[in-house]
């Protein structure tokens, strides 16, 4: 029997004077992973973007339980998008969608 | 819970709408006590004034002045006119000789070393061994790793990790702060120690260096700078009364 995959989620706010795509955070945090971490590290996240509002400037995303650490060192090494400074804050890390949404008031 | 301390967050400390924004971002992020460098020569009014604008926050100021002195005689020197006044003070080891003395002097609580300068990061067993029996900390700012690049980062990761391991084994506390002189430059608590993870020190060390340690060299300081103060242990309760004998 194949072993349940343990996710985490992880909540996220911008702290940018521009506008942040997320297509430019989803890039940012790649590159801060694999700058870190490299390819090998970098598979072992299972990162993907769930959620991002723009307007808001707050996220969420998923990594495997095991990643937490790399992805949240990886995400507080981001000090620039498009040359702009940034600042990207885990505001909350939680093993569901729902507990998260709980945990954090966005 | 968990009382969380950033000893060094480096705002200009004139301009007091900057100190305002990264002390409120300081407090969003949870941290309780803050550390700001202050000229030696402030006058009280100006402590009073930023003592204020953290406390409109909830946060505590630390009073803490960096010496980069460049000689021995001449960190002896200011240690003697600067150690009273302020509540922690950091040298910055540029020379060996400084090193040396900073480390052995009970005076001093924070060893700081230059982020780009590898040669002179003199953090050696020696001296490590001086401070352990001064009770210094060696100081690791997070700004110094987030604004280091490729191949320099790279080579501040090395002496990071060598610095943690050699503190470690000799019992030097360590103590983790922002060194942050601009708002994107500040991280959460738990944020630094994923950061420290990257230098080898586990989570739990981390949050210790980000919490009891830093603590405990401004709850040490601010009992001996207490005009009840005696010595370490010793505390004056009541003031003098004359007895007069039958």
């Amino acid at each position: 029997m194949s072993e349940r995959v343990r996710r985490r989620y992880l909540a996220l706010r911008v702290l940018s004077e521009q506008h942040i795509s997320q297509e430019d955070l989803l890039d940012a945090v790649w590159n801060a992973v694999l700058q870190l971490f490299g390819e090998h590290g970098a598979s072992q996240t299972n990162l993907t973007l769930i959620e991002y509002n723009s307007e808001k400037s707050w996220g969420i995303v998923r990594c495997s339980h095991k990643a937490v650490e790399i992805v949240r060192a990886s995400i507080a090494s981001i000090t620039e998008i498009n040359g702009k400074p940034v600042a990207i804050d885990v505001l909350g890390v939680s093993g569901t969608l729902e507990a998260l949404r709980k945990k954090v008031s966005f | 819970m968990r009382r969380f301390v950033d000893l060094h967050l480096q705002p200009s400390v004139k301009n007091l709408d900057e100190v305002k924004r990264m002390v409120d971002r300081s407090s969003k992020l949870g941290y309780r006590l803050v550390g700001i460098p202050l000229p030696p020569n402030i006058a009280q009014d100006g402590v009073r004034q930023l003592k204020e604008i953290c406390s409109d926050v909830g946060i505590d100021l630390v009073t803490r002045v960096d010496l980069t002195s460049k000689t021995p005689r001449q960190l002896l020197g200011e240690l003697r006119h600067l150690r009273r006044r302020f509540e922690v003070v950091s040298v910055m080891c540029t020379s060996k000789a400084v090193a040396r003395q900073a480390a052995r002097d009970r005076r001093v609580d924070l060893l700081s070393f230059p982020a780009t300068s590898f040669r002179r990061r003199f953090f050696d067993r020696a001296e490590a061994e001086l401070a352990s029996q001064a009770l210094s900390s060696l100081e690791v700012d997070v700004a110094q790793l987030l604004s280091s690049r490729v191949f320099s980062r790279i080579r501040l990761l090395s002496s990071l990790r060598k610095e943690v391991a050699i503190a470690k084994k000799f019992g030097v506390p360590v103590a983790i702060s922002s060194g942050a002189t601009d708002v994107h430059l500040m991280r959460g608590p738990y944020d630094c120690a994923a950061l420290a993870s990257l230098f080898d020190m586990t989570v739990p060390l981390a949050l210790r260096a980000l919490s009891e340690i830093p603590l405990m060299i401004v709850e040490r300081n601010r009992e001996k700078l207490s005009p009840s103060f005696v010595a370490p242990g010793i505390r004056s309760v009541r003031g003098k009364r004359v007895c007069r004998s039958v």
